[in-house]
């Protein structure tokens, strides 16, 4: 049984806000019975051009339903403006959390608000084109993409629970792999490139792309590495376990480690090993 | 609050009278049946008067029944010793309709150099049998068919299979979990090789299960070790549960009956009822050759997890192929195997009783669910415009 929080359960058992509003200024259909979920969002904006009214149809699971009633709560007495930023997540944190694997019934909220906006604005809502990765369920690289980067995925699965990709024959999963693979690339330097870092932010974003981008790998080959110092540009390093003996290890520094630093923190980095006698037990 | 239980062929309770014969044998008899001394002689006896009556339930020999952790076990055991016991052969037979311990087990297998025919059924949830037989080929090691489909309740005609493959030399295993107790078996009139049964299926506890091997059959043990059970399943014996089932085995010889009218009679009224009181609800696989207490009904254009919850609330255990169910996306194999549309696969529920299950049950969810599915209905979008499409 899913553990849903008493938020879920309260918005599934009483949900607020079903129906269709008549004459609605922003209509959002989104999903389908093949997909086994559906929302259909209506609002009505008052005089003050904010949603006074807002209202749901959804065919899907309680968290789907609880999502959408959510989303009506959320939305109510808010600008356009406001609600086009409502995110998929506002909508899970609305509800103390979803299942992980329940996640894409948040995104499906966030889908209809879109939609329901671009209806009200005159826009001809089109599917974003792009390529359809996901034949099972219909989705583009586009909406992999998107998910990826606003909620920080990292594997397929965390991919299928919040766009459903990869969810049903599993052909796509090298293509969703690689989607992840290019957005990580993108995103990462985006976020960790400060143009001006003082000493403290280099060293500890250095000893963070040790941590959680080296050392997995090179555990992997039973080896680590240790950071021992700063110097101006240069990064001391001291490797250790397998790595420590390993004849490779000159290629490891300068292929893979030097350019992970370069990559994740600045280009300016080289990466030395400090010679010690304990590196030369063979 | 009440609880309607009517999920049965995901377990069943354990009979009291199962439980106080298991009882004695935890802290008071808690021998093991392989030492020498009598104390744990004792419980060998036991175990054997439990491995009569096992194989007294299914008309088998005693000698032909290995006990084992649980059906999985017993699918699995039954498959690899196939396999392991004929070398030369890579090619495997079952359905599209299996479950997971035998569909899951037959796909791993298929990636690791062994060539898989899964049998289709047809709308009805019927097995192709020409395509069974047709596929049979010299290089065919083993043919593995569920005797009755735990979603849909369909019985397969597993005699008239059996006495086929046996004319093509070719073994024969089928998964009897939820038949065993249901309908009647009588091993000792058919050719099948190998059957799987589970204990917590016919009011014995979780962790106990049963393969007949048909004397004469070549085995390969699943599990190597000590020489329990022959030599067949290495592990000190689940003495206890191993007694539940014995007792539940002999109980369910009285019980069968009761399962094919009065359970049945149950679950023909809450079916007919049902789809009298909800429109647009249909029922999931032929309703001639089926387990007596199940009833697999979809409510088209809502979605069985959301009705399952609602249910819940008003404590009636029930399951459901929709995918939301299942931690996956797609709806039951099952019902996607037999043609199900999506509008209906996905709200799918199936009733399972057993011999606890009163007229009050049944009354009470003939009562408390149309408006269920009323409420869903309403919130649902395609349920307004279902005439449209």
């Amino acid at each position: 049984m899913w553990d849903y929080t008493e938020k879920v359960k309260d918005h599934f058992m009483n949900p607020r806000n079903v129906g269709v509003i008549e004459n609605a200024d922003g209509i959002g259909e989104v999903g389908s019975l093949a997909c086994g979920d559906a929302l259909k969002l209506t609002f009505k904006l008052g005089n003050d051009e904010k949603i006074s009214e807002a209202k749901f149809q959804t065919f899907g699971c309680a968290s789907a339903i609880a999502s959408s009633s959510a989303l009506t709560e959320i939305i109510k007495g808010m600008s356009l403006e406001d609600a086009a930023k409502i995110t998929n997540e506002d909508i899970a944190d609305y509800l103390g959390g979803l299942p992980k694997e329940k996640m894409h019934c948040s995104v499906l909220g966030r889908d209809a608000l879109e939609k329901a906006i671009s209806y009200y604005k005159g826009e001809t809502f089109q599917k974003k084109e792009g390529e359809v990765v996901c034949e099972c369920f219909g989705v583009t690289d586009i909406e992999i993409q998107r998910a990826v980067t606003e909620n920080q995925l990292s594997s397929i699965e965390d991919v299928t629970d919040f766009v459903k990709a990869g969810g049903g024959c599993g052909k796509c999963h090298e293509r969703i792999q690689e989607i992840i693979d290019t957005v990580q690339g993108k995103v990462i330097p985006e976020k960790k490139t400060v143009p001006k870092m003082t000493v403290i932010q280099k060293i500890r974003l250095i000893e963070e792309v040790l941590e959680k981008e080296i050392k997995p790998t090179l555990k992997k080959d039973g080896g680590n590495i240790d950071l021992i110092d700063v110097d101006g540009n240069t990064v001391l390093v001291k490797l250790r376990g397998a790595c420590a003996n390993c004849r490779t290890s000159q290629v490891t520094i300068k292929n893979f480690i030097e350019t992970k630093i370069q990559e994740l923190v600045s280009p300016d980095l080289s990466v030395k090993e400090v010679d010690t006698d304990e590196n030369r037990i063979c | 609050m009440k609880i309607v239980y009517v999920d049965n062929n995901a377990t069943t309770k354990v009979d009291p009278e199962v439980l106080e014969e298991m009882l004695p044998y935890f802290s008071e008899f808690y021998g093991n049946p392989s030492s020498m001394h009598s104390f744990g002689g004792e419980t060998g006896k036991k175990i054997k008067e439990a491995r009569e009556k096992v194989a007294g339930l299914i008309h088998a020999q005693p000698e032909e029944i290995i006990f084992t952790s649980c059906g999985t076990e017993s699918d699995n055991t039954a498959i690899l010793s196939a396999l392991k016991t004929n070398p030369g052969k890579k090619h495997i037979i079952t359905s599209r309709v299996e479950h997971p311990a035998v569909k899951n087990l037959c796909k791993n297998l298929s990636e690791n150099g062994y060539r898989v025919t899964f049998v289709p059924v047809d709308e009805k949830g019927r097995l192709d049998l020409d395509m069974l037989l047709g596929s049979v080929t010299d290089d065919t090691a083993i043919v593995s068919i569920m005797w009755a489909n735990n979603e849909t309740g369909v019985v397969f005609p597993i005699e008239e299979i059996a006495e086929n493959l046996a004319e093509k030399k070719v073994i024969f295993h089928t998964d009897a979990v939820q038949a065993v107790g249901k309908i009647h078996i009588d091993l000792s009139k058919t050719k099948i090789d190998m059957l799987a049964l589970s204990g917590h299926k016919l009011h014995a506890p979780k962790g106990v299960g049963a393969l007949y091997v048909r004397k004469g059959t070549r085995f390969s043990p699943f599990l190597n070790g000590g020489h329990q059970e022959k030599g067949r399943r290495g592990g000190t014996e689940n003495v206890a549960s191993i007694v539940g089932l014995g007792k539940a085995c002999e109980l369910a010889r009285t019980y069968i009956e009761k399962e094919n009218t009065e359970v049945s009679a149950l679950r023909d009224k809450l079916e007919r009822e049902l789809l009298k009181k909800i429109p647009l609800s249909i029922v999931n696989g032929e309703t001639i050759n089926r387990l007596p207490g199940t009833t697999n009904i979809s409510f088209e254009y809502i979605e069985g997890e959301a009705i399952l919850l609602m249910m819940n609330e008003l404590g009636i255990c029930a399951s459901s192929g929709s995918a939301c169910t299942s931690g996956s996306l797609e709806p039951s194999h099952v019902l996607r195997a037999m043609g199900v549309p999506y509008t209906a696969a996905h709200g799918s529920i199936r009733f399972s009783l057993g011999r606890y299950n009163t007229e009050s049950d049944v009354d009470y969810i003939i009562d408390k669910l149309p408006p269920i599915i009323q409420k869903l209905r309403e919130m649902s979008p395609f349920w307004q415009n279902r005439d449209r499409k």
